[in-house]
Order: C-alpha cells, then sequence, then structure tokens
C-alpha cells in the first residue's frame, strides 16, 4: 500500500508503512547511515502527515520486522491484549497522539491502553510529539516496580550508581562506591561495568557490594554488568545478586548479535526466583539505546526509533525492575549531536513508559560527538521533569573505564532539589540514619566517603 | 571600565557585605560554614595572582596536572588519611567535595579542560610538519571531512581507486610488514606516540631480517582501512597505529591494530590489537618492541587475532 500526501504545493509518495515510519523521525545520523531518513525536511513533514493518518490497524499488520522471521515481533503481537486492541484499532496516531494528551484522560486508563499498543505504534506517536509533548506526557505514567525497594513512585528521583574502575579493583570500585553514596545515590541500583567478563571477577566485587549492603543495611539493589550468560553462571556458583543485565535489541538478530536467546532471559529470572538475593518480583534489568541494531546490520531498513521502542516491547514481556537507554554512549554515526542525544533522550523515555517499562536514562556522550557537560545536564533535568524513574551518577561525571561522561554524583541531589523529588522511600531514610540527608537535602557530612570506612 | 572604578565597586560592594551579612546569605539553616565576606572559599592548590592594577594574573598551578588531581578537595572529611587511601586506590576523581550540591570551582574548570583536550584530539589535524620530519607522505580514505569522517564510518574503511593507486605507485611491494599510521579518532595521540615508536619498531624488525614496507600515513582513517592497504600492497602483515577514541583520563591513547594478510570483509576476530599506547599505559617504545615480537609470532604461525592465540 502507498501514501501520498500533499504538501506546501508538493506531492509526496511513500511506498510503506516502515518508510513512512522512517521518514517521520526528526533529523538523526544514525537514520541517514542506513540511508532511511527522509531527503528534505519537506519530506519530513510530509511523512509525519502520512503518519497522523494512519490507523493504529495499519501499524499492527505492518510490522518493521515480519512476525515469521523474528521472536521480539511475534512477542509482541501474540501477547497484545485483543479487547483494548479491538477497541483502537480503527483510531488513527493523530488520534491516539491527542488522546494521550487530553486532560479527560486518566493515569489508569494510559496505564491499561499499553497492553493494546505494538511498538510501531508507540513509536509512531513518539514521532508526532515535540519535545514539550514527550516531557508532558511521559510525566502523566508512572511506571513503578519493585524488587528489595520500589522504584518509580511519583515524586522521587532515583540513581544507578556506577563505581567503575579501569582494572576492576574491588577497593578503588569500593572508594568509588562510598563516594557516590555520600552524595545520596544508589537507591534504584548499585551497578558495576566489569572490565573482566569473568565468573570469579563478577563474583568478586558481587560479594563486595553484597558485603557492603549488608554491613550498612542499605535498602538498594546490587548487580555487575557481566554478559547475562557469566552472570548465570556466577550466581549458579553462588554470587549473590539482586539482578540479572543484559543489553538488548530490538530485533532477534540483534540480540544473537548481544549472545542471547529469550530462553537465556528466562533461564535468568528462573534461576533468580530460586538463588537471587532480591526480593523480586522485578528482578531484571535492561539496557538500550538507539542505533545499536543497525551497528549489528539487525534493523531490517527500519529507523533506529521504531527498533528502540521495539525493545521495550520485547522488555515489558519479562516485568524487569529497570530499563535505562545509554543515549548517548553509540557514538555521532548514530546520533550525531546533543540536539540528537537529547531528543532520543526523550523518545526513548516516553516510548518506554508508553510501552509499561520502568525506564531510566544514562544522559551521556562520548568525546567524539558534537556534546559536552552542559547538554547533558540539560536533558537529565527535562527527564527528571517528565518523571523520569532514574538516572545515572558517576564520580564528577567521568567514567574512567567506559570512556565517556554521564551525570555527576553531584547531579541527582542537585535535579532533586530543583523539583522537589526525593530519594526511594527507604533509601531516603537510610540516608537520615546515616546523617547525609536531612528534610530532602544533603547534610555537612554529604560528599565524605570517610563516613563509611570507621572500622575498616 | 577603568580598573580604578572596578576596585572601587569591588571595596564598595565588600563594605557592605561585612556590614550586613544576613543581607545576602541564605537565611536559616544552610549545609556549609558561611564564610566569612573578606576571605573567599579555599579554592584548590592553585595560586593567582594580579598585579597592582589588577590586569594580570600569574600562571598557577596547572589543575589539569596529576599533582593537582592528587590533592582532595573536600576540606574536612572524617578521616583525611583514609580519603587520600581512597584517592590512591583509583583513578576516578572522588574526594572532590561540593559547592553546595554542586562541584567545586576547580573540579568543574578541570573536567572542562580535559573534555578540551579530548575534542581537540578527535577535531584537529595530524600537523604536516610532523609527517614531513618522519618522512610520511599522507593519503587520504573516501572521507572528505572531519564530519563525515565521524558520521560515515564506511567511507573512512575505504579509498577511492585513484588513492590505492597512488598508493602501489609509491610503496615497496609484497614486504613481510607494512606500518603505516592514521588519525582515526585522535590526532593528539598520533603526535604523542608516532616519532617515538616508528623507529623502534623499523630497527627491531630489521634486527630480526624482515623486509618492512614504506611507512605513510591515512587521514580519515578507520581500523578496516588496513584491509584494502593490505591486498594493493600483498603485505603478509599489515600494521596500523590509530589514535583511539580519547576519554577524560587521556587524549594520547594509541592503538595498533594487526592482522596476517588482512582482506576486506574478513571477521574483526582475525585482527591482533595492543591498545592502551600512551606515557601512562604502555610507552610507545616498550610497545614498539612488544610489537617486533607480535609481528615476528604472527610470520611465524601464518595467522593473526583469535587463529593466532588457538595456535
Amino acid at each position: 500500500m502507498s501514501y501520498r500526501v500533499l504538501l506546501s504545493g508538493q506531492h509526496f509518495v511513500f511506498d510503506s508503512v516502515k518508510e513512512v515510519l522512517a521518514k517521520a523521525n526528526e533529523e538523526k545520523s544514525g537514520d541517514i547511515l542506513a540511508g532511511v531518513a527522509a531527503r528534505s525536511d519537506m519530506e519530513r513533514i510530509a511523512a509525519k502527515e502520512a503518519l497522523s493518518n494512519m490507523l493504529l490497524r495499519d501499524l499492527r499488520e505492518n510490522p518493521v520486522v515480519p512476525y515469521e522471521q523474528d521472536d521480539v515481533t511475534r512477542i509482541n503481537q501474540d501477547s497484545l491484549n485483543e479487547v483494548i486492541y479491538d477497541r483502537i484499532k480503527s483510531w488513527t496516531v493523530a488520534e491516539l497522539r491527542e488522546w494521550i494528551l487530553s486532560n479527560e484522560t486518566t493515569e489508569g486508563q494510559l496505564r491499561d491502553i499499553s497492553r493494546g499498543l505494538t511498538a510501531e505504534m508507540v513509536a509512531g506517536t513518539a514521532k508526532l510529539m515535540s519535545n514539550l509533548d514527550l516531557i508532558y506526557a511521559a510525566s502523566r505514567m508512572q511506571v513503578p516496580a519493585r524488587c528489595n525497594t520500589t522504584i518509580g513512585l511519583r515524586g522521587t528521583l532515583a540513581t544507578r550508581l556506577q563505581p567503575n574502575h579501569t582494572t576492576d579493583s574491588v577497593e578503588g570500585i569500593t572508594a568509588s562506591l562510598f563516594e557516590g553514596l555520600s552524595y545520596g545515590c544508589g537507591d534504584a541500583l548499585i551497578g558495576l561495568n566489569p572490565v573482566n567478563d569473568t565468573v570469579s571477577s563478577l563474583s568478586e566485587v558481587l560479594k563486595r557490594f553484597d558485603e557492603i549492603k549488608n554491613r550498612f543495611e542499605i535498602p538498594t539493589q546490587i548487580c555487575v554488568l557481566g554478559h547475562i550468560t557469566t552472570q548465570i553462571e556466577a550466581v549458579k556458583n553462588g554470587a549473590p545478586t539482586d539482578l540479572i543485565f543484559q543489553s538488548i535489541a530490538g530485533s532477534e538478530k540483534g540480540n544473537q548479535a548481544f549472545g542471547f536467546t529469550t530462553d537465556t532471559i528466562l533461564e535468568a529470572q528462573e534461576l533468580l526466583r530460586r538463588r537471587g538475593t532480591g526480593a523480586g518480583p522485578n528482578v531484571l534489568y535492561f539496557e538500550t539505546g538507539q542505533g545499536s541494531e543497525l551497528s549489528s546490520d539487525a534493523h531490517y531498513g527500519a529507523d533506529q526509533v521504531t527498533m528502540e521502542a521495539r525493545c521495550y516491547a520485547y522488555a515489558r514481556q519479562f516485568r524487569p525492575f529497570m530499563v535505562n537507554t545509554v543515549v548517548g554512549f553509540i557514538g555521532p554515526e548514530y546520533l550525531y549531536d546533543s540536539r540528537q542525544v537529547i531528543r532520543a533522550g526523550l523518545e526513548d523515555h516516553f516510548m518506554g513508559k508508553l510501552s509499561g517499562v520502568p525506564m531510566g536514562c544514562d544522559c551521556c556522550y562520548t568525546n567524539h560527538m558534537l556534546a559536552d557537560q552542559n547538554d547533558i545536564e540539560n536533558l537529565s533535568l527535562l527527564l527528571g521533569a517528565a518523571g523520569i524513574n532514574y538516572i545515572l551518577g558517576v564520580p564528577t561525571s567521568d567514567d574512567i573505564m567506559l570512556n565517556y561522561q554521564s551525570n555527576a554524583y553531584h547531579d541527582v541531589g542537585t535535579i532533586r532539589n530543583i523539583l522537589g523529588k526525593r530519594p526511594i522511600a527507604e533509601f531516603e531514610q537510610w540516608l537520615e540514619r546515616m546523617g547525609i540527608m536531612e528534610n530532602g537535602r544533603l547534610t555537612k557530612r554529604a560528599g565524605d566517603p570517610t563516613i563509611f570506612t570507621k572500622g575498616r | 571600565m577603568e580598573a580604578q572604578t572596578i576596585e572601587r565597586i569591588v571595596q564598595e560592594v565588600l563594605a557592605e557585605l561585612a556590614a550586613s551579612p544576613s543581607a545576602v546569605l541564605p537565611k536559616g539553616k544552610t549545609d556549609m560554614p558561611v564564610p566569612p565576606p573578606l576571605q573567599p572559599p579555599h579554592v584548590g592548590q592553585s595560586v593567582l595572582q594580579a598585579d597592582a592594577r589588577g590586569v594580570c594574573q600569574e600562571a598557577g598551578t596547572d589543575i589539569t596536572s596529576p599533582e593537582a588531581k592528587a590533592v582532595p578537595l573536600l576540606e574536612t572529611p572524617q578521616d583525611r588519611e583514609a580519603l587520600e587511601r581512597m584517592m590512591r586506590s583509583t583513578p576516578a576523581r572522588i574526594g572532590v567535595g561540593r559547592a553546595g550540591p554542586r562541584l567545586k570551582t576547580q573540579t568543574l574548570l578541570t573536567l572542562r579542560a580535559d573534555h578540551a583536550a579530548a575534542r581537540d584530539a578527535v577535531m584537529m589535524d595530524v600537523p604536516e610538519q610532523l609527517l614531513e620530519q618522519l618522512g610520511l607522505f599522507s593519503v587520504q580514505t573516501c572521507c572528505t571531512s572531519k564530519d563525515q569522517f565521524l558520521t560515515r564510518p564506511d567511507l573512512g574503511r575505504q579509498f577511492p581507486p585513484e588513492t590505492l593507486e597512488e598508493i602501489k605507485r609509491r610503496c615497496k611491494k609484497s614486504p613481510d610488514v607494512q606500518i603505516y599510521a592514521s588519525d582515526g579518532l585522535s590526532s593528539t595521540a598520533i603526535q604523542a606516540n608516532l616519532a617515538n615508536i616508528l623507529p623502534v619498531l623499523t630497527q627491531g624488525l630489521e634486527a630480526k631480517g624482515l623486509t618492512i614496507g614504506t611507512p605513510f600515513f591515512v587521514r580519515f582513517g578507520r581500523v578496516a582501512a588496513m584491509d584494502h592497504i593490505s591486498q594493493a600492497l600483498d603485505a603478509k602483515v599489515t600494521c596500523v597505529l590509530l589514535g583511539e577514541r580519547p576519554g577524560l583520563g587521556t587524549a594520547e591513547s594509541m592503538s595498533a591494530y594487526l592482522a596476517y594478510r588482512a582482506t576486506v570483509g574478513m571477521p574483526e576476530a582475525r585482527r591482533t590489537v595492543v591498545s592502551n599506547i600512551h606515557r601512562n599505559g604502555i610507552s610507545a617504545v616498550e610497545a614498539g618492541a612488544y610489537l617486533c615480537d607480535v609481528i615476528e609470532m604472527m610470520l611465524k604461525a601464518k595467522a593473526s587475532g583469535v587463529d593466532l592465540r588457538k595456535g
């Protein structure tokens, strides 16, 4: 089926739903690299116009990766609530957008509708939204999840504390961890990206995290982000972990490139139910990011926003505790500058929430992108306003292991104060007991990692 | 504005502050001790001095130096010794203290300076002078600008046909080892290391009795461009010295990627990489000596990458 648009006196023809979706994207270097982007600004808006008139049924019936070839599509299609879908299948994408923004639509209705939406519908809606639309719509939805504590409740802003080290030195990691805790970071997760993806290295760090969590009675979650198969082995060998992590893609082929299958995730979930230290029920942690499918040639000619939405459709099937988009890690060939990164961060957060996934964001950039720390501070404040579940905390923003920059430990406290947000409740009570926080503000003791070193 | 005028205004404001501190300081509880108005809070270790008219500042300590970074900015830790021990245990920037909830000025400016070094490494070109001094001729991949190089990695892996012809014309054919340098994502890395590593490599390989191809420089190059060069020159081992994506820790990190009989489209697993070549990692001289041994091993095993480790 082709889609014809007359706009500003020009005629445009699009040959497929996939083409309309791709060309309706805001400009992204990754879509240009893939050869799927609009060729002019006017063509981009024409595609948005075509998309706005498209029925949700058209989007469901035209997934960007064929059902027969891909388990992400199958999981998304087969798990849809048909009653909800039947109610909305004749809506246009424009109608869905306006229903989401309507004052009459309740939070409960927003939560329910996600069960009738495929990734292509979620992505299509995002493409018709301005940045402020994305922020406003996302701020109306909350997606909580529970492991040892409850993340994502309204009025909270949590952090994943990321104490990475160039050689996985446990003492060095501990030093960064203590520094972060002293700034009120770590309520979503204490999570390390290891250099050495081995069972022994993962286990050693997990044991230290577990020991610190127990000694100081910290209400939080721990995880070491090795490959999913390495984490499974570590847990089988007795390593303590609350969550198991994996990077995911929006197609089965992309997930294969990441070295796992749906069965691997189910195995991890089942293992944690029996052997995990987390109370649950949500025990998985996924990371995503626009462009990863193209980087492994697993994008099937689709644009990076639609492929990203498919990650969330896949993730929600496993009821994770946290999902975050590592939005600016991939580099300028996918997201060229701060404008594209900020847009992608807002899109991903909105799409994740509309899909029913508890979203965070690693607001970050690499040094070969046209962005700097100011841009990432902007993005994190915007996402704070949009009601994001968590952002990251890294010592002064400089990740010495991954060689990129994210939010500094200092940022979350600042954003909480500006927006009137609090840490996760149990964690805030702990911060008060430790004398780090009082009435939602850092105390004089805050920022001193040596408050944790007594008796060591 | 005249310096005297500025001076007069400053004195007036300070006098006003001293007279009524409550007029400008936050009311109620604060989490920081209130500084006396005439003494600005301690600003790291740098000592800045102005001359009598306030128009010139002497250079103080370089805030990006390892010495400056090793000093904790957190003023009153419970356990100073423990803090220093923690700081020695990681290159992460901890013990930095804060200004309210934010970074201290010195921390902020150090980060910006390190980022500026990283950006300059990515965006600037390797100076012609260095290439002339090392006797390297220069060619370019299919990229025509830095922007295109950053957004089109595919073009940074290919050469226009006439460039490949030029390379063939100017270089020795069928060498045991073909070495070339490429800017990659850090021209600073090439500037910092190339002049030190090239002589070690050349002398070391000659001492092993190997034939070495004509070295040259590739602008806007990605790793896999080496496959075209290997094929064009019929080299047994090809080794590219390439600038790595800079972090804030260093912008000078270079890697060597090597392959035995590299061919276009071969699996990435066939490459051997020696990374982290810079003065605080593996020094260029050390890396050069090590690479000579690796190359000899490859020639003997007729393999590289994963295949080499298997053998």
